[in-house]
C-alpha cells in the first residue's frame, strides 16, 4: 500500500500553508512528520486522510486517488477521538459493523487483549486514563484491518512517562501488524525513536526541508551514538542548538 | 431532613396566618388537605389528574417526535439552519399563551386544542436544543463516523443521536417543565377539564378556594414527579459522559 503525496498546495483564504509538498510512503514504512507547531502538517495529514480537499495537487493511494475519508485508511486523532458513549467493547466494534456477530466477537477480543485492556471490556472511556484511551482509539483504528493509519500527533497530551510507553506499544503492534504508518508530532526525540524516515517540515508556508533516514534497527538504544547524533542533527536542521 | 423541616415550618406559618386573619377567603392547609380528600372521594381527583397528563403527554410526546428529527437536520445543514432559524427565534418570545384564541379558532374548545398548544410551546425548544447539540458536537466524533465508512443514515443513528443525547436530555427536562406550565393555563380557557380547569372553576362557582389551593399542590407535587422521572434518564450509562454539561444546568 503506497501513498503518494504529489505537489500539494494549500490555502486558507489568501494564507499559504503547505508549498508544493510531494512524498511518496512504502508499504508497511513507518514515518514521521515533524515540524513546528501550526506549520501545516495537521493540514497534511488530513488532506491525505481525505478530510480536507487541497487547493492543488493530489494523493494516491496504488494509483488510486483519494477524494474522501475511507475505512482502509484509519485516522487516528488524540485520546479524544474515542466515543464517550460506548464502552470499550463498542468503541472497538464500532467499525466492524459490516461483519457477523461471532466474527466481530472475536475481533474485539483480539484487539482488546492487543493493546492490554483486558478487563476494561465493559468499562467507558470516563473511566480510563490518558494513555487507555489512546489505546483504546489505536485499538478501534486497528480492528478494522485497515492498510494505512494516520496518527495525528496522538501522544500529545499524555505526560511523558506514558508516552514513551505508547510508543513502545506502538511500534510493538505495528511490528505484529505491519502497517504503513504516516505520523505526525512536533516531538523530535519521539520522531527519531519511532520511524523509518522522518519528513522535516519547514515554518509556514511548510515545504519538505529534508528527509532523515533513521537506519537504526528496534528496539532502538536512545544513549547510542548513532540516535544521538540523528537526533541532533535534526534539531540543527530545525534550527535549534541542542541546548537550553 | 432538612427538606421536610422547611416544608412543616412553611404550613405552620401558613396555618397561623391563617388564624390570624379569620375573615381571610385563603383557606388553611389544613382546609386544603380536606379540599384534596374530597377531591379524591368524588372521583375528580383522578379523572382531572388523567385529564391534564393525557394532553401533556400527547402535546409532549408529538413535538418531541418531530422536533428532534427537525433540530438535527437543521444542525447538520448551514442552509436550512440559515433560512429557518431567524423564523424559530422570531417565534420563540411568543408565549405560548398567546396562540390561545388560535387554537381554539382552529381545533374549537377541546382536548385538540390543549394538546397543540403543549406541541407549540414543547417544539421550539426541543428543536433548538437538538440544534444547538448538534452544533456541539466534537468534530472528530464526525470524522471518524465518516472514516469508518458509515452511510449518512448511520452516522445519524451511531454518532449524532448518542453524541447529543446528555444536553437533549437537559431541554427534555426544561420542556416538559414549560409544557406542564402551559397545560394549567390552556385548560383554564381550552377545556372544562384538568387541573388548570379545576382552579378556574372553583374560583367561578363560589369562590371554594380551599379547592383552587388544592389544585395549585396537586400541580406542584405532579410537577416534581414528571421532573424527577426525566432526571432519571440522565443516570443511564449512554449519557453519563456528558455529566458535565448537565451538572451547569442544574
Amino acid at each position: 500500500m503506497t501513498v503518494a503525496i504529489r505537489n500539494i498546495n494549500m490555502r486558507f483564504g489568501e494564507m499559504p500553508v503547505l508549498d508544493d509538498v510531494s512524498l511518496e510512503v512504502r508499504d508497511g514504512e513507518f514515518v514521521c512528520i515533524l515540524g513546528p507547531s501550526g506549520c501545516g502538517k495537521s493540514t497534511l495529514l488530513n488532506i491525505v486522510g481525505g478530510f480536507v480537499k487541497a487547493t492543488s495537487g493530489h494523493v494516491t493511494i496504488d494509483g488510486e486517488q483519494v477524494t474522501q475519508p475511507d475505512p482502509r485508511r484509519i485516522f487516528v486523532f488524540q485520546e479524544r477521538g474515542v466515543f464517550p458513549w460506548l464502552t470499550v467493547e463498542g468503541n472497538i466494534g464500532f467499525g466492524l459493523f459490516r461483519l457477523g456477530e461471532e466474527e466481530k466477537r472475536n475481533r474485539i477480543a483480539y484487539y482488546v487483549q492487543l493493546v492490554g485492556l483486558r478487563g476494561f471490556e465493559h468499562a467507558y472511556p470516563r473511566e480510563l486514563s490518558g494513555g487507555m484511551k489512546q489505546r483504546l482509539e489505536v485499538a478501534r483504528a486497528l480492528a478494522v484491518n485497515p492498510d494505512v493509519l494516520y496518527l495525528d500527533e496522538p501522544f500529545g497530551a499524555l505526560d511523558s512517562i506514558t508516552r514513551l510507553q505508547m510508543r513502545r506499544e506502538l511500534l510493538r503492534i505495528w511490528q505484529t501488524e505491519r502497517k504503513t504508518v504516516l505520523f505526525v508530532t512536533h516531538d523530535i526525540e519521539e520522531s527519531v525513536q519511532l520511524a523509518d524516515r522522518v519528513v522535516v517540515m519547514s515554518q509556514r508556508p511548510a515545504h519538505i526541508q529534508r528527509i532523515v533516514d533513521i537506519d537504526i534497527p528496534h528496539p532502538r538504544d536512545l544513549s547510542s551514538p548513532r540516535y544521538i547524533e540523528l537526533r541532533d542533527s535534526i534539531f540543527a536542521e530545525i534550527g535549534l542548538a541542542h541546548q537550553v | 431532613m432538612l427538606p421536610i423541616a422547611g416544608i412543616a415550618a412553611f404550613l405552620l406559618a401558613w396555618q397561623i396566618g391563617v388564624a390570624l386573619h379569620p375573615h381571610s377567603l385563603v383557606p388553611g392547609p389544613l382546609a386544603v388537605a380536606r379540599a384534596i380528600g374530597e377531591l379524591a372521594v368524588s372521583g375528580l381527583l383522578f379523572r382531572y389528574v388523567v385529564a391534564s397528563l393525557f394532553r401533556v403527554t400527547w402535546g409532549y410526546l408529538s413535538a418531541l417526535m418531530i422536533a428532534v428529527p427537525c433540530g438535527i437536520a437543521l444542525g447538520l445543514s448551514r442552509r436550512g439552519e440559515e433560512s429557518i432559524n431567524p423564523l424559530l427565534q422570531l417565534l420563540r418570545p411568543i408565549s405560548p399563551l398567546a396562540w390561545i384564541p388560535i387554537a381554539i379558532l382552529w381545533f374549537g374548545v377541546g382536548d385538540v386544542a390543549a394538546i397543540f398548544l403543549i406541541f407549540l410551546a414543547s417544539f421550539l425548544p426541543l428543536t433548538l436544543t437538538a440544534m444547538n447539540a448538534v452544533h456541539n458536537i466534537e468534530g472528530v466524533h464526525l470524522a471518524a463516523g465518516a472514516n469508518f465508512g458509515l452511510t449518512q443514515r448511520q452516522l445519524v443513528r451511531s454518532v449524532i443521536v448518542p453524541a447529543i443525547l446528555p444536553q437533549l436530555i437537559v431541554g427534555m427536562r426544561i420542556t416538559l417543565g414549560i409544557a406542564w406550565l402551559v397545560v394549567v393555563a390552556a385548560e383554564m380557557i381550552a377545556v372544562s377539564s384538568g387541573l388548570g380547569f379545576l382552579i378556574i372553576d372553583a374560583r367561578n362557582a363560589g369562590n371554594r378556594y380551599d379547592l383552587v389551593i388544592a389544585g395549585m399542590v396537586l400541580i406542584g407535587v405532579i410537577g416534581v414527579a414528571l421532573d424527577w422521572m426525566l432526571r432519571r434518564l440522565e443516570t443511564l450509562d449512554i449519557v453519563r459522559w456528558g455529566r458535565d454539561i448537565l451538572v451547569e444546568v442544574k
